[in-house]
């Protein structure tokens, strides 16, 4: 409900209140969602990571759900950053994909390395190993964000940059305002998304044993 | 410490002499990469500068081991191996590094050949890009290594394996490009060691997950 309201908050000040850019127009107004969905998707990936880092330091069964629901969460606002930042490439420099946003770039790194996280997990079958490998590789794509981060960074001076820049004019009070309470939205909602499945996916767990309990 | 190293090298040494009797991953590679080289030249229109050409070494060395990776671990599965060398009492992380030191030496006799044949065939490559290649070689197997230790254990093995190993070996080839093209290859030099460090402190400390129950 919490998330709901904030989401709908954010979406009222970023279309209404916030000043429209000079520059960009209406299309800037992605911004409030594209940043905050990618910061939460970071937030997310992290989360999954120090979920796992605690399976396997404690070996307590409950983290390894949590830690693939955390990647779970990291991976849909990660696939909406790339659609969202596609959007706004395609507004305002006409195309539908830029290889000059280091942004995209890296998250388009990252969905295709947490979507190979999947395929491994679930074709492993159900037990300790399974949760110790995907603890491994969802700490393995925390040291990849950093290190992909500055590859991207370091690739530009042999990929021809072009011209354009994102810096435009800095933010105004408004503007900070919607950017804050959109990011403040995403978290929450990506935290109840969060609860939610990982409640769905306890009760399916403990269905399941009841069942086999039964039978 | 000198019992750690004495493991280390026994088990990369069980690897090479396997190789040297039933030569069945070395030879594969060393055709695979010179096969690959034949194609680019017909992948790349006339006109494509050398630089271009200087990529596409990558996607060859890339796609070379992998070729490798996938088999690294077969040895150990077939002979039902890998459980006994998990229970020998020794660091398990020796097993990841005897065998990462192994797939090494593999890389860097299939490229003793590679590199130049690619001289010849493209252009030739200076000082630094063989440095770039050499650096790479370490975080592919270590990386490698452990990725194909994980794809082992799940149900679609050697499938898995690039979808595991390519998004992370994009930075190394991001950073073995830029030795071989830039004008300042010391920083990509050491962003490819940086990228080494990560990376093997990582596998060194999570080996152990990946093979114990």
């Amino acid at each position: 409900m919490a998330a709901a309201g904030l989401v709908g908050l954010a979406i009222v000040l970023a279309f209404l209140v916030a000043p429209e850019d000079a520059d960009q127009g209406i299309s800037q107004r992605i911004f409030y969602f594209h940043v905050p969905i990618a910061l939460t998707a970071y937030a997310c990936f992290g989360w999954g990571a120090w979920k796992a880092l605690r399976l396997l330091w404690t070996r307590e069964e409950r983290y390894d759900l949590e830690s693939y629901v955390g990647v779970h969460m990291g991976t849909i606002f990660g696939a909406l950053t790339l659609a969202t930042g596609s959007i706004w490439a395609k507004a305002s420099w006409g195309k539908w994909w830029v290889w000059d946003s280091n942004q995209l770039v890296l998250f388009l790194v990252l969905f295709l390395f947490y979507s190979a996280y999947f395929m491994l997990r679930f074709s492993i079958d159900e037990g300790p190993r399974r949760a110790n490998v995907s603890a491994v590789y969802a700490l393995f794509g925390v040291a990849l964000i950093p290190v992909s981060f500055f590859a991207i960074r370091l690739a530009e001076d042999f990929i021809h940059p072009t011209t354009f820049t994102r810096d435009g004019p800095q933010m105004t009070g408004t503007m900070f305002l919607a950017f804050c309470v959109s990011w403040l939205a995403m978290s929450v909602l990506a935290y109840a998304l969060y609860r939610v499945e990982l409640l769905g996916k306890r009760l399916d767990a403990n269905l399941r044993e009841l069942r086999e309990a039964l039978t | 410490m000198t019992g750690y190293l004495a493991d280390v090298a026994a088990l990369a040494r069980k690897d090479l002499r396997l190789e040297l009797r039933a030569r069945d991953t070395l030879p594969a590679m060393l055709l695979f990469v010179l096969s690959t080289l034949v194609v680019f030249h017909f992948a790349l229109p006339t006109g494509a500068d050398e630089v271009a050409a200087q990529g596409l070494l990558w996607v060859a060395l890339v796609f070379t081991a992998l070729l490798g990776l996938a088999r690294a671990w077969a040895p150990e599965r077939e002979g039902g191996a890998l459980e006994g060398l998990v229970l020998a009492p020794s660091d398990r992380s020796a097993i990841w590094l005897g065998k990462s030191a192994a797939v090494f030496l593999f890389l860097v006799a299939i490229e003793v050949v590679a590199l130049p044949a690619f001289s010849v065939f493209f252009s030739p490559l200076d000082g630094s890009a063989v440095l770039g290649v050499l650096l790479a070689n370490i975080g592919i197997c270590t990386v490698g290594t452990l990725l194909a230790a994980m794809a082992a254990a799940s149900r679609t093995r050697e499938l898995i394996l690039p979808l595991l190993f390519l998004p992370l070996a994009i930075p190394l080839v991001v950073g073995g490009v830029g030795a071989g093209v830039s004008s300042e290859p010391a920083r990509y030099l050491t962003f490819l060691g940086l990228y080494d460090a990560v990376f093997a402190i990582l596998c060194w400390a999570s080996f152990e997950y990946v093979v114990a129950e």
